[in-house]
């Protein structure tokens, strides 16, 4: 640790409760390497000098007000809101690829939720998590894992909010299992104040024939680092990885993924979209590995930038490593703007300006947002978008 | 038999695990035509492909001789220097590689083989301008890639090309008539009837009866469930036409 | 390791070539005191000198391994046991043919290299017939007419020098990295080409002329300026193996091109690459930088890689004037343990700027190929433009291929695209042409060949046919 304000209050933090032998591991990984700065390499475009700065507070455990979790429980529609409690330590995995704040979630979470689901389980509904983040400068470390045994179905929906104009910082961490043949909708929805931080490390690990299909929607925050591992362990397991990030004024949206061939036979397709308005600054760094021996691989990936403004920044670093020779694999990154062509043939069809470019971004995003297993959901994001967009279309 | 170009014996095939060829036997004799034709799955393609040397295909059973000699035995390129040529279904795509080289690589490769000069690329532009006049190909054709961006008519029409160049003694036509209009039909029929001579013989596989009008067999062979369940000669493809596979499906049982 | 190192350093590269007693070299190591007589032996003037040791003493506080990052292993390389100077090297002469060694002869007769240019290649004496010196001289005397200027580093540094002292390190500063600046401290020789305002360069500028004049060296320097509305296209290297005792390469190439200018360089890189366990080979670590200074200007490479252990490359262009155009087109083989990790950077600065990027990499055997490509689109620079399309093909499963763009757009009037992909060889594509009769090595090399067409139509004319066939020799084996 180099002794910001940050870090000394994560250690004041620590050290104010007695804790597990696991989360002492995981705190002494996090403290030999401290917060990242910009000199390593996978945080060059994330700075986090605004973040170090802050003197950081024990959540204060209060309970989410009842108009915002109206709020968030009417954005998803009928879903089951329980889930069973998942206690220290939690002996999930620690990526190296997600440290260091995978470990200072360890290190700090005291208990998460579990869902865990087995094949006899009739499961029509999601489970929603609604994660609040009071104000002030709290830190919160939820914590989650997500097992759905063989044969099994699910849908979850992992929802960050928050207290207006906090300035906390949301560190959680999501482990998410599937057993052979095992099928889940994961879907991340961050939607923090725009002066709140968060940071998500998220593994996957799937067994033969499974199918996951995950979502990063990263609405809100002044920074959000979405970091995913997804590692496909078993034969004829598939993936779908998808993202979609705004960013206006001066927020900083971030996905970091890492997708693990690890078995031959093995499929994913990943769909990142990001709009990025004002002074907004977009990061997406996405890796294929394919490992040796990892045959009959067929991996895709695309990542396309929207840039509304001058002032806006996109960093695009797809990765592809392949060491294996019968595969099929792809990469198609690319940042523009609008087709002035489809612009031009909605004016001339009666729409003006701004209604025309309303129309042609949220149609840019739909191919994320149309992917989404919950209707409910589906719909109140067009209009947060519609919404979104409107100061500026009104321009 | 002294003059059986291609003779098969109780072929049986499998793919992976799934047998597809349970037992064909036919000769074709120089200077034949044979049709074969079939329902969908019954088959025809894997019957070509194996003939051409294809891997994924396993024969478990059965002997396929060719002018004598074992061609099971014999590499896809040994294959169609010795004389097999076949027509793809669906022609690959090389992008990047000129269609009129290819064809000259091709074509000196089989010369070498039967021992004759090389033909250099005057030569062989004559020829092969020649050739697609013939078949009413458009000179654009040969400075592409192979088969790039052609339309399905334009790549039966290119691999036809091919084979008049190469001049093989056993052609083997796997749909070619599938994806032609009645006039590129005709012209792709005209060449293969200019390829016919007491020397060669063709073995056209196909769907529809349409193409025989052009292509007139000395036998036609009804292919179902791996085996061929009857032959007959050109009134059979006819027969066909009107009534379908069924009664033979039903006469098989 | 270091001592191994130092043995494959000196070694010789191939059986039958042998090194004369050198009467003028300096011991092994590097330090002030060397690069004063490297100086001092080539008549430089003062300023060149201090340029040289600035450069000589930022080095020595950088490290190696900060030029590490690249996707390549190899081990420790000791910089004080290499000799920074040697006078030209007075080969010792081959009677004949007969006397090279004879897989470098059936190399060159795949390569259908003529018998007369094989012997300048391999180090025989030339017969009076060919004469290489008077062929050049005809050209010089033509360019001479034109005000163009080609001629070694050294002698433009006497000739030329206030063109040398403008440019030089204009484009690779002596501080960019590790290799560029151990370059800028040590070079010895290389080609200087300038081009003078509205003329139009009516021959490919070759190294290939002065093959027997200067010896390229371990640390080449090359620097090529296009003044306004000039063209020039300069090719470097040739596809006959290159014989070179020294181990580790590391060059620089600056291009300058003034308003309206155009630049076109083209490569052929087959230096020896190691034998098929792995075992020796160059190290190719080259800085390549054009700088597109003026409006409307152009600057393309073209590079074909099929040689050296490792290969460390990313010709890059700036793309400062309004409307400059930056190209980059790569094919990069790798076969048994060669490792290759290269691209380019595109740095839109101008309005309008486009830039385009094709690479293709092919890794057989052991190979392991890397693409690693920058495109950076500023703040100012608006109605940029950029394409790129980087695939790769695997020939065998112990090989590997990676692709590492980077793409940062600070323009909302950018567009940026990239595409890539990494596959094998088709099955049916192979199954089709050997259906036609054709061998599965020669179907290989036509669809390795196709799969690189849009490079190779990039080079000039002879360079093309000969690299496809330096495709052919290396990929020779590569399936089974």
């Amino acid at each position: 640790m180099r002794g910001v304000a940050a870090e000394l209050a994560f250690e004041r933090i620590f050290q104010s409760a007695p804790r597990e032998r696991a989360a002492l591991d995981a705190w002494r990984a996090f403290a030999e390497r401290g917060l990242p700065t910009t000199r390593d390499e996978d945080w060059r475009f994330t700075p986090l000098a605004a973040l170090e700065a802050l003197d950081f507070a024990e959540p204060d455990g209060g309970e989410i007000p009842a108009d915002a979790l109206a709020t968030a429980r009417a954005r998803v529609g009928d879903a089951r809101r329980t889930a069973g409690a998942l206690h220290a330590p939690f002996g999930a995995v620690l990526e190296a690829k997600l440290a260091p704040f995978s470990a200072l979630n360890a290190a700090l979470a005291e208990r998460g939720a579990a869902i865990d689901v087995s094949a006899d389980c009739e499961r029509s509904v999601p489970f929603h998590l609604v994660r609040w983040l009071g104000g002030g400068a709290q830190l919160a470390s939820p914590r989650a894992r997500v097992t759905v045994r063989a044969g099994a179905r699910a849908t979850v929906i992992e929802h960050f909010v928050g207290a207006p104009d906090a300035r906390s910082l949301s560190n959680s961490a999501t482990d998410l299992v599937l057993e052979r043949g095992a099928e889940l909708h994961y879907v991340q929805l961050q939607e923090l104040p725009e002066t709140a931080f968060h940071v998500s490390s998220l593994a996957s690990r799937q067994a033969g024939d499974s199918r996951l299909h995950m979502t990063s929607l990263a609405l809100g925050a002044r920074l959000s680092r979405v970091q995913i591992a997804a590692t496909l362990e078993g034969e004829g397991a598939e993936l779908e990885l998808d993202g979609l990030y705004l960013g206006r004024g001066a927020q900083h949206p971030d996905h970091h993924t890492t997708i693990d061939h690890a078995a031959p036979h093995t499929t994913s397709r990943e769909l990142f979209k990001g709009i990025l308005d004002g002074r907004a600054h977009g990061v997406f760094h996405g890796r294929v590995h394919v490992r040796p021996g990892a045959q009959k691989i067929d991996a895709a990936q695309t990542n396309r930038a929207l840039l509304l403004s001058d002032g806006a920044v996109i960093d695009s670093k797809p990765q592809l490593e392949i060491y294996a020779d019968d595969v099929k694999c792809s990469h198609g990154a690319s940042i523009g703007q609008l087709d002035p062509d489809a612009l031009f043939y909605l004016r001339a069809r009666g729409l003006d300006l701004a209604q025309a470019r309303a129309l042609l971004t949220t149609a840019f995003a739909r191919e994320v947002l149309e992917r989404l297993p919950v209707a409910a959901l589906r719909e109140s994001l067009e209009r947060t978008l519609h919404d979104w967009l409107a100061p500026r279309s009104a321009r | 038999m002294a003059d059986a170009l291609l003779e098969i014996r109780d072929l049986h095939v499998r793919v992976g695990d799934k047998p597809i060829l349970r037992g064909v036997d036919l000769v074709v004799c120089a200077g034949e035509v044979h049709a074969v034709m079939g329902p969908n799955g019954s088959g025809k393609s894997t019957l070509a492909n194996v003939l051409a040397g294809r891997e994924g295909y396993e024969v478990t059973r059965g002997t396929v001789r060719f002018r004598g000699a074992d061609l099971l035995a014999l590499a896809p390129e040994e294959r169609a220097r010795a004389g097999v040529f076949l027509a793809f279904q669906y022609p690959v795509e090389i992008p990047g590689v000129g269609n009129s080289y290819f064809m000259k690589a091709s074509v000196n490769a089989v010369r070498a083989a039967r021992g004759l000069t090389q033909l250099d690329a005057i030569d062989f532009l004559g020829l092969v301008k020649q050739k697609a006049k013939e078949l009413e190909m458009d000179e654009k054709f040969l400075s592409r890639s192979v088969n790039e961006g052609f339309s399905g008519g334009e790549k039966k029409r290119n691999e036809i090309l091919q084979m008049s160049l190469l001049e093989p003694a056993l052609a083997v036509l796997d749909e070619t008539d599938s994806g032609l209009d009645i006039d590129a039909l005709r012209i792709v029929a005209d060449g293969v009837n200019r390829l016919r001579s007491p020397e060669r013989a063709i073995l056209a596989i196909t769907h529809y009866q349409r193409l025989l009008e052009y292509l007139v067999p000395d036998r036609t062979h009804v292919l179902i469930g791996g085996r061929i369940a009857k032959s007959g000669d050109r009134g059979l493809a006819l027969e066909l036409e009107k009534r379908g596979y069924a009664w033979i499906e039903a006469e098989a049982r | 390791m270091t001592t191994d190192l130092t043995a494959l350093t000196e070694r010789e590269y191939q059986a039958g070539f042998t090194t004369a007693v050198e009467s003028d070299t300096v011991p092994p190591g590097l330090d002030e005191g060397v690069i004063a007589l490297i100086s001092s032996k080539k008549h430089e003037p003062e300023w060149l000198l201090e340029w040289r040791l600035r450069a000589f003493r930022r080095w020595r506080e950088m490290r190696e391994e900060d030029a590490r990052w690249a996707k390549v292993s190899f081990p420790p390389i000791d910089y004080q046991a290499i000799s920074y100077y040697s006078a030209p090297k007075a080969k010792k002469k081959l009677e004949s043919l007969d006397e090279v060694d004879p897989e470098i002869r059936a190399t060159f007769e795949k390569l259908g290299i003529p018998l007369s240019e094989q012997k300048l290649l391999a180090g025989v004496a030339v017969d009076a017939v060919f004469d290489s010196v008077s062929v050049a001289t005809t050209f010089r005397a033509k360019l001479a007419e034109l005000g163009i200027v080609f001629s070694s580093f050294s002698d433009a540094v006497q000739s030329h020098p206030e063109l040398v002292r403008r440019y030089l390190g204009s484009v690779v500063p002596y501080s960019d990295n590790f290799f560029a600046t151990l370059n800028s401290a040590v070079f010895t020789d290389g080609s200087f080409v300038y081009v003078p305002k509205g003329v139009r360069c009516p021959m490919e500028l070759s190294t290939y002329f002065r093959i027997n004049e200067a010896k390229t060296g371990q640390f080449e320097r090359t620097l090529i300026v296009a003044d306004e509305g000039a063209y020039v296209s300069y090719l470097e290297g040739c596809t006959a193996p290159m014989r070179d005792e020294n181990q580790l390469h590391a060059a620089v190439v600056e291009l300058v091109a003034l308003g309206d200018a155009t630049i076109k360089y083209s490569t052929v890189q087959n230096w020896y690459p190691g034998d098929k366990e792995g075992r020796g080979g160059i190290y190719n670590f080259v800085t390549k930088r054009g700088a597109c200074r003026g409006p409307r200007s152009k600057i393309s490479w073209t590079q074909v890689e099929t040689g050296s252990a490792i290969t460390w490359k990313y010709p890059s262009c700036i793309l400062q004037g309004d409307d400059s155009v930056g190209e980059f087109y790569s094919v990069a083989v790798t076969n048994h343990y060669q490792q290759a990790d290269t691209g380019t950077k595109m740095i839109h600065i101008g309005r309008n700027t486009k830039s385009t990027i094709v690479s293709k990499g092919i890794a057989a055997g052991h190979g392991q190929q890397t693409y690693r490509g920058r495109v950076e689109i500023n703040q100012k620079a608006a109605g940029a433009r950029n394409f790129s399309q980087c695939d790769s093909l695997l020939l065998g499963d112990r090989c590997g291929a990676h692709t590492f763009p980077y793409l940062e757009a600070k323009n909302a009037s950018a567009q940026v695209e990239h595409e890539a992909t990494t596959s094998k060889i088709s099955d049916d594509q192979l199954f089709y042409c050997r259906q036609r009769g054709l061998s599965n090595e020669d179907a290989v090399n036509l669809i390795v060949n196709g799969f690189c067409k849009d490079v190779f139509r990039e080079l000039p004319m002879e360079f093309a046919v000969e690299a496809q066939k330096l495709l052919a020799v290396t990929l020779e084996g590569a399936v089974g």
